[in-house]
C-alpha cells in the first residue's frame, strides 16, 4: 500500500501549479472566458510545452506514457484553477478513444498534433433522449460499399465548436441500451452532413449539438471493432469519471480555501465571522467532504487497473456517486458561508459551484450511479 | 501510489482470519453477530486466546509483549476481528492505560501492570468524566490530597464503562486546586477498584443495557506509587491517550460486517414492494452508505499509511477527529436502515438477558427485536470519547486556523 506520489509526479504537479499561479489568476480567467472560444490558446500551448497534452499517450505514439495517477494529479490542479481549456475533451475523452480504440496509424497521425496543442478533439456520445448508460446510443451507422454512413443527433459535445476531429458513437445493430452492436468513429468536424449548433453550458463552457445526416466515414477511421465497442466506450467513460473526480477535488479545495479566507476576513458584529462556532463546524464539514472526495479520486485512479470488469464498474459508480454528492455539499456550503457575494459572476466561489454541478451532471449524476451500483449488488459482497 | 496490499500483508491478513476461525468460540461469535456485547467470560477467554498467540496487545512494541506490528498490520488485524465479528482486545488496558504507562510510567509501574494487561489479569476502566465535567473535562473536581505516601481521593466519576467488571481504574484527579489553569494540577492516578470507599452504581441506559456506571470515591486511599508521571501533569497523559487511537476510530470493519448482515436479512425480509433487498428505495439507501464506507476506508488507509511513514513518537493527529465523526455517523446510518427494515418488529423487546429483562420468548426475530436497542445504544458513538461537536472544534482549530 502506498499513497505518496513519485518524485516525477510531484514535479509534474509543482510545475503545473507554478504555471497556473502565473497564468490563471481569477482576473486572468475572466479575460479568457470572454473570448469567443471561452478559453486561452496561449495557455493551451503552455500546457503543450509542459507535456500535459502528450501525457497519457504511449511513447511510441509520441506521448509520455503517463498513467491514471498522472492524470489525477493534472486534473486536480486544473480544477483548483477553474481552468476552461479543452483538456478534458481533447486529452481525456478524445484521447481515450484514440488510445484504446485507434489503430497505430491513426494514433501516430494524431498524437503529435495533440501533444503540440495544434489538434483538438471532442466526443459526441450523449444523445437528447438517452440515459447516462454508456450503451444508450441510438445514432445509426450503416455500411455502404467500403464506408460507413452515420445518422443521428448528438448533444453536449464539449468543445465541439473548436474540435478538429469528433469521435462519434453509434450502433451498427440493436437498439436503445443494448450493449451489443455499438461502434465508434473518428470524424473530421468539417465532414459534409455534419452540422454543429452552439450550446452553452451552465458552467460557462462551450459545447455543440450535432446532427449527422449520412456522414461518411472510411474504414481507417473506425475506433475499435464495429459492433463490439461497448467496452471501449465504457473504458473511456470510466477514465473520464476518474479525471472528473480529481478535478472535483481541486474545485472543492479552491471553494474551501476561499471560504476559510472569507471567514477570517469578513467581520460582522464586530468580529471575524469565523469566530462563530456554527460557521466553524460547517467549514469543518466541508473539509471532511473534501477528504472523502480525495479518497474516492484515488480509489478511481487505482480502480482503472482493476481487471475484473464488474468490479471496476461498481468502483467507478461508487466514485461518481460520492463525488457528485460531496461536490454539491461543498458548493452549497461555500456559497452559504459567503452569503450573497457567493452567488455573483464576479467572484470565484459561484464558478466553483457551477463547475461542481457540471461535474455531477457529466456521465451520470450521483442518483444515476447510486441506482446502478445498487442494481449491481453494491460494493460489499455478502458471501 | 498503489492501494493494493503487498503479498506479505495479504498473507498476514489470511493468517489472522484463519486463526480467528479456528479459535473463536462459536457462542462468542454468535453473540457478537446479534450486536450484543460479549459476556465478561467470553471477552476474557478470547483476549487470553489472542494473548496465547502474542496478539492481545496489537499496538504494543515487542519489549512490552506486543507483536511489534507496523500500523498497516495493526489496521488489518483490527479489521479482521471486526469482520468476524470477534471482540477486540480489551481496549481500556491495551489501548488506553497501557500506552500511557509506556510513555509516562516508571519502570516499576510498567513491570507491575503491563504484563497483566497482556493477559487481561486486570480489567481496567476509565475514570475521566464527572457529572460537571463532560466535554469540558478539565473542569473535573474529584480531588486527591497527599497524606504521607498515600493519595486520599474523594469525588464522583460517571459514564464509567464496564466499571462493574473492573479491577482497576485509571482516573484523572485534581491534585492542586490552586493551579493557574484548569488543565494544570491534574494527576493521572491508578486506583484499585477493591479499595474501601469505592461504590459502583449502575446507570441503566434506555436500550435496557447495563454498560456504564457511576463510581463514587469517598476518602479512598491510593498508594503514592500509583501516580503516573508528575502529579500536576496528568493532563498530558489524558491528551496522549485520547489522541492515541487513530484509524480504529473509524470502525470500518464493523460497518462492513453490519452491512453484510443487513443484506442477508433483507434477502429474507418482506417489504411493501416484495423482498426488501429488491426494494429500490432500500437498495439505493444501502448503496449510498456503502459508498460512504468505501470513502472512509480509503481515508483510513491514507491515515494508516502516513502513520507508517512517520518516525519517532506519534503526535496527536486531528485526522482522528475526521475518522471518528464519519465512522460514528455511518454506523448510526446503518442502525437506522436496520431499524426501518425491522418495521413493526422493532417494537418488541429482545429476549431475556442476565442483565436485562425482556421477553422469555418472542415470535419476533432477534435481529428485529435488537434493532431498536442497538439504534439507541449506537447514539453513543457520536457522544463518547469527545462528542462529534468537540471533534469539529478540534479540527477547526488544527486544520482551519479558525
Amino acid at each position: 500500500m502506498e499513497f505518496e506520489l513519485s518524485e516525477e509526479q510531484r514535479l509534474l504537479a509543482a510545475s503545473l501549479r507554478r504555471l497556473l499561479a502565473d497564468r490563471y489568476g481569477f482576473e486572468q480567467r475572466k479575460t479568457y472566458a470572454r473570448t469567443p472560444e471561452g478559453w486561452s490558446r496561449a495557455v493551451w500551448h503552455d500546457f503543450g510545452d509542459l507535456g500535459l497534452l502528450a501525457l497519457p499517450f504511449a511513447e511510441e505514439d509520441g506521448g509520455l506514457g503517463g498513467g491514471p495517477v498522472e492524470t489525477m494529479v493534472v486534473a486536480e490542479a486544473l480544477g483548483e484553477a477553474l481552468t476552461l481549456e479543452p483538456w478534458f475533451a481533447t486529452v481525456v475523452l478524445g484521447g481515450g478513444f484514440l488510445r484504446h480504440g485507434g489503430s497505430s496509424d491513426l494514433r501516430r497521425a494524431l498524437v503529435p498534433g495533440i501533444a503540440s496543442g495544434n489538434v483538438l478533439l471532442a466526443v459526441a456520445h450523449a444523445e437528447p433522449a438517452a440515459t447516462a448508460d454508456p450503451g444508450d446510443v441510438a445514432t445509426v451507422a450503416r455500411r455502404e460499399g467500403s464506408r460507413w454512413l452515420l445518422d443521428g443527433r448528438k448533444t453536449l459535445v464539449l468543445h465541439g465548436d473548436v474540435a478538429d476531429h469528433i469521435v462519434v458513437t453509434a450502433r451498427v445493430s440493436g437498439a436503445g441500451g443494448d450493449r451489443n452492436g455499438l461502434a465508434a468513429f473518428l470524424v473530421r468536424s468539417t465532414t459534409s452532413g455534419l452540422t454543429r449548433r452552439p450550446l452553452r453550458t451552465n458552467d460557462g463552457r462551450r459545447a455543440v449539438e450535432i446532427v449527422l445526416d449520412d456522414v461518411a466515414v472510411a474504414d481507417d477511421c473506425v475506433l475499435g471493432e464495429p459492433g463490439e465497442a461497448f467496452p471501449l466506450i465504457e473504458r473511456v467513460v470510466q477514465e473520464a469519471i476518474a479525471a472528473l473526480a480529481a478535478e472535483a477535488v481541486g474545485v472543492m479545495t479552491l471553494a474551501h480555501r476561499l471560504t476559510v479566507d472569507y471567514l477570517k476576513t469578513r467581520r460582522q458584529f464586530g468580529r471575524p465571522i469565523g469566530s462563530f462556532q456554527v460557521l466553524q463546524h460547517r467549514a469543518t464539514d466541508m473539509l471532511i467532504a473534501i477528504e472523502e472526495a480525495r479518497s474516492m479520486a484515488i480509489y478511481a485512479a487505482m480502480s482503472l487497473d482493476e481487471p475484473d470488469a464488474a468490479e471496476r464498474r461498481r468502483a467507478l459508480a461508487a466514485v461518481k456517486a460520492l463525488i457528485g454528492r460531496r461536490g454539491r455539499f461543498v458548493a452549497e456550503t461555500a456559497v452559504q458561508l459567503h452569503g450573497g457575494i457567493g452567488l455573483t459572476m464576479d467572484y470565484a466561489v459561484g464558478h466553483c459551484m457551477a463547475r461542481l454541478l457540471a461535474i455531477d451532471a457529466l456521465f451520470g449524476n450521483a442518483a444515476h450511479h447510486l441506482a446502478r451500483l445498487a442494481d449491481d449488488g453494491g460494493l460489499i459482497r455478502v458471501a | 501510489m498503489d492501494l493494493r496490499l503487498t503479498a506479505d500483508e495479504r498473507r498476514f491478513r489470511d493468517e489472522v482470519r484463519v486463526f480467528i476461525d479456528a479459535n473463536l468460540d462459536p457462542a462468542t461469535r454468535a453473540r457478537m453477530e446479534t450486536g450484543r456485547l460479549p459476556t465478561k467470560d467470553q471477552w476474557v477467554a478470547w483476549h487470553r486466546t489472542l494473548a496465547g498467540r502474542g496478539w492481545s496487545v496489537p499496538d504494543w512494541p515487542k519489549e512490552h509483549g506486543g507483536p511489534g506490528w507496523d500500523p498497516i498490520r495493526r489496521y488489518l488485524f483490527r479489521e479482521a476481528l471486526q469482520a468476524a465479528p470477534a471482540p477486540q482486545p480489551q481496549q481500556f488496558g491495551t489501548q488506553m492505560v497501557g500506552p500511557v504507562l509506556m510513555a509516562f510510567g516508571t519502570a516499576e509501574q510498567q513491570r507491575r501492570f503491563l504484563p497483566r494487561i497482556v493477559t487481561l489479569e486486570d480489567w481496567w476502566c476509565q475514570g475521566f468524566s464527572e457529572p460537571e465535567a463532560g466535554s469540558d473535562l478539565a473542569s473535573l473536581r474529584t480531588t486527591a490530597r497527599l497524606d504521607g505516601d498515600v493519595w486520599i481521593v474523594t469525588g464522583q466519576k460517571t459514564w464509567t464503562t464496564l466499571a462493574h467488571w473492573a479491577d482497576w481504574m485509571f482516573a484523572l484527579v485534581r491534585t492542586d486546586p490552586k493551579a493557574a489553569k484548569p488543565q494544570q494540577g491534574i494527576g493521572f492516578l491508578l486506583i484499585d477498584m477493591r479499595s474501601p470507599g469505592i461504590t459502583v452504581r449502575p446507570i441503566l441506559t434506555i436500550d435496557g443495557e447495563h454498560e456504564v456506571n457511576e463510581v463514587f470515591l469517598d476518602e479512598v486511599r491510593v498508594p503514592a506509587e500509583n501516580m503516573v508521571g508528575d502529579p500536576r501533569r496528568g493532563w498530558d497523559c489524558a491528551k496522549f491517550l485520547l489522541s492515541h487511537e487513530r484509524a480504529g476510530q473509524a470502525r470500518v470493519g464493523i460497518a462492513k460486517e453490519r452491512i453484510r448482515r443487513l443484506k442477508r436479512i433483507a434477502g429474507e425480509t418482506r417489504s411493501a414492494r416484495g423482498r426488501l433487498i429488491d426494494d429500490p428505495s432500500f437498495r439505493d439507501r444501502l448503496a449510498a452508505i456503502e459508498v460512504e464506507v468505501k470513502a472512509l476506508e480509503i481515508t483510513c488507509l491514507r491515515v494508516v499509511a502516513a502513520e507508517a511513514k512517520r518516525t519517532g513518537d506519534p503526535a496527536p493527529d486531528p485526522a482522528s477527529s475526521l475518522l471518528k465523526i464519519r465512522g460514528s455517523e455511518i454506523l448510526q446510518a446503518i442502525a437506522t436502515l436496520t431499524l426501518e427494515a425491522a418495521g413493526e418488529g422493532a417494537l418488541a423487546a429482545p429476549e431475556d438477558e442476565p442483565d436485562r429483562s425482556g421477553n422469555e420468548t418472542s415470535s419476533v426475530p432477534d435481529w428485529a427485536a435488537m434493532s431498536a436497542p442497538l439504534w439507541m445504544n449506537w447514539r453513543k458513538f457520536s457522544i463518547y470519547g469527545g462528542t462529534n461537536e468537540i471533534q469539529r472544534n478540534i479540527m477547526a482549530k488544527a486544520f482551519l486556523g479558525l
